[in-house]
């Protein structure tokens, strides 16, 4: 039977990678002097340290415990000796500690952008936009939280296993959306949201994740360039 | 020995008015746009004053160029790992207070106001929001003229271990203009701390540039030069800088702001260094004797082995021809009358000034100064401006060499009136202060007349060696919102529209209608 759910979970996802890999290629390409963080601490400074710390350590958590999570073969961490229940207790933990800054700090933010008229004016739809989506989609991450301390508390780990299992079947482009057609709505509601954060991401100014810049660490302090041709 | 040339300048301080005509020209050709209405890439300050930004050469406050850390050359605002840790909010930023709120007046309003009793007036306006602004606190060059109460001003880093008491009293004051731009240093501390490699200082002339495609808008560059002349445009998102007007002076003009100095202060030339002896010379243990490290870095340009290696490093026989009748290298080097601003932020800067010599001919008429054998010309110490000022700001406090400039700048003038009024060459002051009837000469002949052809002896670039296609790139520009020369504006584009292009008054919403 091909659905809504159908087609949001199995369908859905394909079209956002794409938009996410392909879009952020061709604006890389052709729109580099659009590329950039689009920093607006110039304009307003006031708890900068406070707000962007707590969004941006909690969202790059929040990438990477998902990516532990749900993403890393189950076997892995089964082999490693941790159990599934475990697992999850990790998973509610770290996401609590996480989630938890996101929303905090992009509030914070969220509020900054809509009412400090400084950065307002100098904001973009989708500047605001995108920080109200993440931080909604961090909302509803939190919100699965009490469900997933409820499964915890009986030892019911079939639904973590279930959406691990269904990213996986994604990512091996063997999509099975039928195995989380019966887990809770929150659980669903959030999924929606985070791959709508991909199928946005390179229309916003979010690509400038992709720029983390690790080589700084290893290059030379002084760079020079030469019109020579050498 | 790795020669390189590099494109200099000299400001003389002692000539220049306070005019504001190179601020002028520099801001209508460079920063006349969205996002950097507040930027001056060149900026002329009331000396004693803060300046702008406020206070930036307090390197306690903002953190700005390096610092010796266990003997070794460090950025002062933390190495390459703080740097990333500090990426998501820079905590040595300026916020744009520092600087001061862009605004413009809604003149709009003169002529469109309905029948009134009181005539209309034409009320400021914020450039970033377009509302209207109650009152304006703070502005480009709020000191303007000794503007302001003496304790503010007084803040000046450079009244540092100065009695600052004497000189409230208004017949003690002193005043000197200080004109300033991007220093295009050898050592740049914006090139070291930009994480994406976006800055780099330019082989062939050493001109420093922000790529505005690399540029991914972390800000690190902004706080790290200590003379906070790297911009952010909050509209672009990129950082900007004073470019040395590089499209002119490969055609072999002078700069901008240069060309158009009404008191012919400024100075353009080449001068060849050792880039192998960068790191070694900024690394120097006493602050106070960078200037003299600075001057060893330097290449005699006359040298038959210094000519050899420049052209073994590929530098054109114009430019050796160039760097030998560079009036930079006369300054600097021959005649020693010229400092770099600050040496002790240790990033090499290449902007030099000839210290200002006070006037205060109304004082030696009424017998007030003690004066030089002459009769006519005061002495170096007893000038309005103390030494000590002069040498905070130019040779991290040491006094000897900027007194010695000042003298020789005083020995000049005795000479050429001697020569003039007297009709007798008198070379008592000149041999005092250690130059020759011929150097006098040819001072005179620099500072006083300064020819055109002797300020700016500028080689052009040779865009020959590496374009194939020499037209490639007419008609391409230097800022733009978008791709090479287009306005930036694609209504069809799929990523982020660009927003309006100015901010203009008359059509801008203020914030509180839309609400």
């Amino acid at each position: 039977m091909f659905d809504l759910h159908t087609f949001v979970y199995g369908v859905f996802p394909y079209i956002a990678t794409i938009v996410f890999l392909l879009g952020s290629w061709i604006r890389f390409d052709h729109e580099q002097y659009t590329w950039k963080s689009d920093s607006s601490q110039l304009l307003s400074k006031q708890n900068m340290r406070l707000m962007s710390n707590l969004f941006h350590v909690g969202i790059l958590g929040i990438f990477l415990g998902h990516v532990a999570g749900m993403v890393m073969p189950h076997g892995l961490w089964v082999g490693l000796g941790i159990s599934d229940l475990a697992h999850q207790w990790i998973a509610i933990l770290a996401g609590l500690a996480f989630g938890g800054a996101v929303v905090t700090g992009g509030a914070m933010l969220w509020h900054r952008r809509m009412f400090n008229p400084r950065v307002r004016a100098a904001s973009r739809w989708m500047d605001i936009n995108i920080l109200g989506w993440l931080v909604i989609t961090a909302c509803f991450g939190l919100l699965t939280i009490p469900l997933s301390i409820g499964h915890a508390v009986e030892g019911d780990v079939s639904t973590m296993l279930l959406l691990g299992e269904w990213i996986r079947s994604i990512l091996i482009l063997q999509p099975e959306p039928e195995l989380i057609r019966n887990v809770d709505t929150v659980y669903k509601v959030h999924v929606f949201f985070g791959m709508s954060v991909f199928l946005f991401f390179p229309f916003t100014r979010l690509v400038h994740v992709w720029s983390a810049p690790i080589p700084y660490l290893f290059r030379a302090y002084q760079v020079v360039r030469t019109k020579r041709r050498l | 020995m790795k020669v390189r040339a590099q494109f200099a300048f000299v400001f003389n301080l002692d000539k220049c008015i306070g005019c504001h005509t190179c601020s002028v020209t520099c801001k209508n050709v460079w920063t006349n746009r969205k996002g950097v209405e507040y930027a001056w890439f060149n900026n002329v300050e009331s000396k004693p004053g803060i300046g702008y930004p406020k206070n930036w050469a307090n390197q306690e406050q903002w953190k700005g160029g390096w610092e010796l850390k266990g003997g070794k050359l460090e950025l002062k605002s933390g190495d390459r790992k703080s740097k990333l840790l500090n990426i998501f909010a820079n905590p040595d930023m300026p916020e744009i207070d520092d600087y001061y709120e862009p605004f413009t007046y809604n003149y709009a309003h003169l002529q469109n106001a309905p029948l009134l009793e009181a005539t209309p007036t034409a009320r400021p306006q914020s450039q970033i929001t377009g509302e209207t602004m109650e009152k304006i606190h703070w502005g480009p060059n709020w000191e303007d003229d000794l503007a302001g109460e003496f304790d503010k001003r007084s803040k000046d880093k450079d009244m540092d271990g100065i009695q600052k008491e004497m000189y409230r009293q208004f017949e003690n004051t002193f005043h000197m203009y200080l004109p300033r731009i991007c220093n295009h240093c050898l050592n740049p501390a914006c090139v070291a701390a930009c994480p994406s490699g976006s800055i780099y200082k330019r082989e062939e002339d050493g001109i420093v540039l922000v790529d505005q495609d690399k540029c991914r808008g972390w800000r690190m560059c902004i706080s790290s030069c200590p003379y906070k002349k790297v911009f952010y445009n909050w509209e672009s998102g990129k950082a900007e800088k004073c470019i040395g007007c590089y499209p002119r002076v490969e055609s072999g003009m002078p700069t901008v702001c240069s060309e158009s100095c009404v008191g012919r202060i400024r100075y353009n030339g080449i001068m060849l260094y050792d880039a192998d002896k960068i790191e070694t010379l900024a690394s120097t243990q006493n602050e106070q004797d960078l200037y003299e490290a600075q001057c060893k870095i330097f290449l005699d340009p006359n040298d038959p082995s210094v000519i050899e290696a420049a052209r073994t490093e590929g530098i054109n026989e114009d430019w050796i021809i160039a760097a030998q009748k560079s009036p930079i290298y006369k300054m600097a080097i021959d005649w020693k009358i010229a400092f770099p601003m600050h040496p002790e932020f240790r990033t090499l800067p290449m902007v030099w000034y000839v210290p200002p010599l006070s006037p205060v001919q109304s004082q030696i008429d009424q017998g007030n100064l003690p004066v030089g054998p002459d009769g006519a010309i005061p002495l170096a110490g007893t000038m309005r401006t103390p030494i000590q000022y002069l040498a905070n700001l130019l040779t991290a406090g040491k006094v000897a060499p900027v007194e010695s400039a000042l003298n020789r700048l005083i020995a000049m003038r005795s000479y050429q009136r001697s020569v003039h009024v007297e009709g007798v060459a008198d070379t008592r002051a000149l041999d005092k202060a250690g130059i020759t009837e011929e150097q006098a000469k040819e001072m005179y002949r620099y500072l006083a007349i300064a020819n055109y052809e002797d300020r700016f002896v500028i080689p052009t670039g040779h865009e020959e060696v590496r374009l194939e296609d020499f037209y490639a790139f007419q008609g391409q520009n230097g800022f733009t919102f978008g791709n090479d020369s287009s306005a930036g504006i694609s209504k069809t584009s799929l990523f982020p529209e660009r927003r309006k292009e100015t901010v203009e008054v008359c059509v801008i919403q203020p914030l509180s209608k839309l609400k």
